[in-house]
């Protein structure tokens, strides 16, 4: 076979094309290598955000107040892992194989959202995590449905349509505890304090000051900015507090419009603390997960070994 | 590209959500032998009764081509309409065919 010189200009150009006319872009197409860089730190990290975020709520599984909730909880966090498997099957089809992603997130190398280094200590946490978590987790993932990168948009078509019961069962704890006892109600407020900040800065930094935001925009890897996503989020969620009366914990929030608000500064320090590490269980996070998989490095030696016996 | 790791090999795994329905593409899994991958499948795929059937593949075996890199390969039908019913014109008054 006579050897051709690849074209990259030409490349490219069919490629911003098919991005254009929302063609998606597949595994074995040609693509930028930013583009290819792009996706495997931004899916990976959504990957590592899935299964780290299994830890928070894990805590809660042996407390849950009852059978019910218990096994609500144990669905919903085995969905984590789920959705964790299917974002890696995503990323992998980038030419970059599951262990060597894990071993970057061990190393420190690939980040997970900030907001599962902060603990869940109280039940209304569960309630808090499900409902204004994975509420900001669903705004950002329904907007990333049509992202151009086919493998990944298909991976949150499948996790949008699971995702809608976690954030629900997470609104009914809260709710049921506004409708319980003062000190039910007291932990549900503290507990939406808590949480309030860490899922507004879920979204990251302001467009502004977002160091990814414009290449991945202008190959529409993401489909909204930061800031709008935020602003979506917070316009529906308000409401849903008010109604069953819990207090949105920003002194300067203000209602701009129907269903529209304007919100408080966010403590951008906070947030660059905890993605540097020094959140409230970063080293714990971490430390877990190693742990876990250096745990189970038995089963893979086994399972390994058995496929290696069977195939001769 | 299976590369077998630690994590073992890579499977495709296809679904068929109702009986009749052609099996489609859900996603891959890893596992390390053919039972093992079944059920990663069904874990992984099929926590909500999507499923009424599925398929395994090791990602190895499967066999790919696109246009977008061999855009002769599906250049035969390009040219043959009369291929497509709309190609042949029909006498008026002829009851649905």
């Amino acid at each position: 076979m006579k050897d051709t010189l690849v074209n990259t200009e030409e490349l490219l150009k069919e490629f911003e094309e098919k991005i254009e006319n929302e063609i998606k872009i597949e595994p074995r197409d040609w693509m930028p290598e930013e583009y290819r860089q792009h996706l495997i730190r931004q899916i990976s990290q959504h990957a590592h955000s899935e299964v780290i975020g299994m830890q928070p709520e894990g805590n809660w599984i042996s407390r849950a107040p009852s059978l019910r909730a218990r096994k609500i909880l144990l669905a919903k966090i085995q969905d984590e892992g789920g959705h964790g498997l299917y974002l890696y099957s995503a990323a992998e089809t980038l030419g970059v194989s599951r262990d060597q992603y894990i071993q970057w997130l061990h190393e420190g190398k690939a980040k997970y959202a900030s907001v599962f280094n902060y603990p869940a200590l109280s039940w209304a946490d569960i309630g808090a995590i499900g409902w204004l978590v994975d509420g900001a987790a669903i705004t950002n993932q329904v907007s990333l449905q049509r992202t151009s990168y086919g493998p990944y948009s298909r991976a949150m078509v499948r996790i949008c349509k699971e995702e809608s019961f976690h954030q629900r069962q997470g609104y009914e704890i809260m709710w049921r505890m506004m409708e319980g006892t003062k000190d039910q109600q007291r932990m549900a407020q503290d507990a939406i304090n808590r949480w309030w900040w860490p899922a507004l800065m879920m979204f990251g930094p302001h467009d502004s000051d977002s160091p990814h935001t414009s290449n991945a925009m202008k190959w529409k890897i993401k489909r909204e900015t930061n800031d709008r996503l935020r602003e979506k989020f917070i316009n529906k969620t308000v409401p849903q507090a008010e109604l069953i009366g819990l207090k949105v914990p920003d002194p300067f929030l203000k209602q701009i419009g129907e269903e529209q608000y304007e919100h408080g500064d966010i403590d951008w320090d906070e947030f660059w603390q905890v993605i540097k590490g020094n959140g409230p269980c970063n080293q714990q996070r971490l430390e877990h997960h190693i742990k876990a998989h250096n745990e189970g490095e038995w089963v893979r030696e086994c399972a390994l070994a058995y496929h290696n016996k069977s195939n001769k | 590209m299976t590369q077998l790791e630690n994590q073992g090999p890579l499977w495709e795994v296809f679904i068929q959500t109702k009986a009749g329905q052609p099996f489609k593409h859900a996603g891959s899994v890893h596992a390390y032998d053919k039972e093992m991958a079944v059920e990663n499948a069904r874990d992984v795929y099929t926590r909500r009764g999507e499923g009424t059937a599925l398929w395994v593949v090791p990602s190895s075996e499967i066999v790919a081509v696109s246009a977008s890199e061999s855009s002769s390969f599906f250049e035969p039908a390009d040219d043959k309409v009369y291929r497509h019913p709309t190609f042949y014109t029909m006498p008026e008054g002829v009851k649905q065919m």
